[in-house]
């Protein structure tokens, strides 16, 4: 059974009760929620991840609620629970689906070093899986969101997982986040997209998520391995450039990167030793998606 | 009150998990991870040689919390050498507390324990040299208010905590075991002559004697205000009692004629009471008996009961019940007057209540 299976009513009422499992790629999460905004996102932007009603296992409880006091009708807000622990504090009731997301994130990226989680966008082609880690603002998700509706196939705009026995990247595949401009950027490159209604004023701006492409949806649990590091830097007016970047600097960089990397310890460094040695490694420099699409067409072709 | 929760089941019989459906191990490990004892509970289960029989999708979460607490053992081994050479100019003993000390001499009780600060005890009469020396090293202070920096020096047992300004770990220098303010006053000089020495540090490591250990752990439970690690630190003492009888035969009547010694009989009492009632800890009849020379009066037992019972649980919605939170805000109350006579704790209180917020809001 799909999200999509649901009608609007239905689901928005188990999300009210005693939640949904909603599974993404090899990892299951449980959500709960009475807002009817989550439902909503929930329906469109999770339309093709399986979903159960009385799963056995969730590997993380999560829900979206408004705080139980006065303020609920005042000013209303949205507090993410962690089953019964709050990581962050409330936001506005309309962020509410970004939070959840956000809390998603967090739940991957604090609370399971099962993987080397590195802050990047991964996506594949031909079985060889590119890595883009970077800071927020340099287009990562933008550049990721582009290559996706182009036939590379999304493992996750966000939070790369590596086995560290393998160096196999695991799918986390979920909506895209995109930020401000970059939203009309990219209905602009690609009209079909499905996009989500965007929330304004959150913390980093205005967001909305993309939905992430079908084919990347159902190859969940395909993993694969990685072949390229690319550092992605937006840089208005620039033509698009592949420049080779060293190892030693590339390791530092996808350490720095990482949420869990010395919380690994040994196996941490091992990881990205053994990620770094099986990868080409290259700083990129782009202001038109079109010119970047060709230049990793090319790159995956090679 | 209710039958046993599934963690707490586990923790006493790991073989038990053969009988676990998924739905169980879903709960076991929602309660493991909110109790801060999945790592706990991943080692048990490797110590027995059951890991391997647990499902794929929990097994991924036990087996990531087992290269945690490794990694965790690795850096408070770490910390120790770096406290160490900060404090090379000054002739003082350190001694190491709690999971430093557990880390340290490779207790039982250290496998799969998760913690966040490190705490050391050194003579009250070093302690502004030790504070000096390690702000030199980078330590920092991380209470900036002039009330609060008072209210621990002037009252508490320990220096404001501090924290290293590159690795950000927490740091916390006690000069004795218990508030100076507090109803209890166990001599810390008593502590530090009879502690041992931590071999491989040519005599400037030290650690508590193993009554001392466990009654320093005990003292720390039972007068604590907050409970999210209630019952991990109720598995910590039942874990060393469990270790220190095994190797020493007279250990029992030494525990009780040392709590004796350091006016913590109570403590103790608290301690045997519900390690063995919720943890199955193997107290032996006669010590349960001399131990009661620190128990309370019947009709305060019974309160008392009713409020650890529920402290004691691991801090997940399916394990309370419509009294614990009354109960958690009592142990709260109680630890506050443990803690401080009246004339003191009533001003900090409505400092706490009134001033500290405002000013929070002032400066934010």
């Amino acid at each position: 059974m799909n999200v999509s299976s649901f009608t609007a009513r239905d689901l928005a009422r188990a999300l009210r009760r005693d939640g949904v499992n909603i599974r993404i790629g090899t990892h299951t999460v449980r959500i709960q929620s009475p807002f009817p905004a989550i439902a909503n996102n929930l329906r469109l932007l999770y339309a093709n991840y399986p979903l159960e009603l009385d799963a056995a296992f969730a590997d993380f409880h999560v829900s979206v609620k408004p705080p139980r006091n006065f303020r609920r009708w005042l000013a209303p807000q949205a507090i993410f629970r962690f089953d019964s622990y709050v990581p962050f504090k409330p936001l506005p009731a309309d962020q509410a689906y970004p939070l959840l997301e956000w809390g998603l994130n967090w739940c991957f990226s604090t609370q399971f070093h099962r993987y080397l989680v590195i802050h990047a966008a991964v996506l594949e082609k031909n079985g060889r899986a590119l890595l883009m880690p970077a800071p927020p603002g340099s287009g990562k998700s933008t550049l990721c969101a582009a290559l996706a509706n182009r036939g590379w196939r999304l493992l996750s705009d966000e939070l790369t997982l590596v086995a560290p026995e393998t160096t196999e990247i695991i799918p986390m595949c979920r909506p895209v986040s995109l930020k401000n401009e970059s939203i009309q950027i990219i209905q602009d490159f690609e009209a079909t997209v499905a996009m989500g209604p965007s929330a304004f004023d959150t913390s980093k701006g205005t967001v909305g998520h993309m939905r992430a492409p079908t084919d990347s949806v159902l190859r969940s649990h395909e993993m694969a391995m990685p072949a390229w590091i690319v550092f992605p830097k937006y840089e208005a007016g620039s033509t698009a450039q592949l420049a080779d970047h060293p190892k030693a600097s590339t390791f530092m960089k996808v350490a720095d990167n990482s949420f869990n990397y010395s919380m690994l310890g040994l196996r941490g460094f091992e990881t990205v030793a053994k990620l770094v040695d099986r990868c080409d490694c290259y700083e990129f420099k782009y202001s038109n998606l079109d010119e970047a699409i060709t230049i990793f067409n090319k790159l995956s072709e090679a | 009150m209710k039958s046993r929760p599934l963690l707490t089941k586990i923790l006493i019989h790991p073989e038990a998990i053969s009988q676990l459906n998924l739905n169980d191990w879903d709960l076991l490990i929602r309660q493991a991870r909110h109790a801060n004892l999945l790592g706990r509970l991943a080692h048990r289960l490797t110590a027995c040689q059951l890991l391997d029989q647990v499902p794929v999708q929990p097994r991924a979460h036990l087996e990531s919390v087992l290269g945690v607490a490794q990694r965790q053992m690795q850096a408070v081994q770490w910390e120790v050498n770096r406290i160490v050479q900060a404090l090379d100019k000054i002739q003082t003993p350190i001694i190491l507390l709690k999971g430093a000390a557990y880390i340290m001499l490779q207790l039982p009780v250290a496998q799969g324990r998760l913690f966040s600060d490190m705490d050391i005890l050194v003579p009250k009469s070093q302690l502004q040299a030790v504070e000096l020396a390690l702000k030199i090293h980078g330590w920092i202070t991380t209470h900036h208010d002039a009330y609060e920096q008072r209210y621990y020096r002037n009252w508490m047992h320990e220096l404001p905590p501090m924290q290293h300004l590159t690795r950000q770990t927490m740091l916390d220098v006690h000069h004795t075991i218990l508030p100076e303010t507090a109803r209890f006053h166990p001599d810390p000089k008593k502590l530090l002559e009879a502690a041992n020495l931590l071999a491989g540090y040519e005599g400037r490591v030290k650690v508590l004697a193993p009554t001392d250990m466990v009654l320093h752990s005990a003292t720390h439970l039972f007068h604590e205000g907050e409970f999210n690690h209630g019952l991990r630190d109720l598995t910590d003492l039942d874990s060393l009692l469990r270790h220190f009888s095994t190797q020493d035969a007279s250990f029992w009547e030494k525990l009780i004629e040392r709590a004796k010694q350091l006016d913590l009989t109570r403590s103790l009492y608290y301690a045997l009471r519900y390690t063995s009632a919720m943890l199955d800890t193997p107290v032996p009849p006669g010590t349960t008996r001399a131990a009661q020379v620190g128990a309370p009066s019947w009709i305060t037992l019974k309160l008392i009961d009713a409020l650890f019972r529920r402290a004691f649980q691991p801090p997940h919605p399916s394990c309370s019940d419509w009294l614990t939170r009354p109960a958690l805000w009592m142990l709260f109350v109680r630890a506050h007057w443990l803690r401080m006579p009246m004339h003191l704790l009533v001003p900090h209180l409505l400092y706490k209540a009134v001033i500290a917020p405002r000013k929070k809001q002032a400066e934010a």
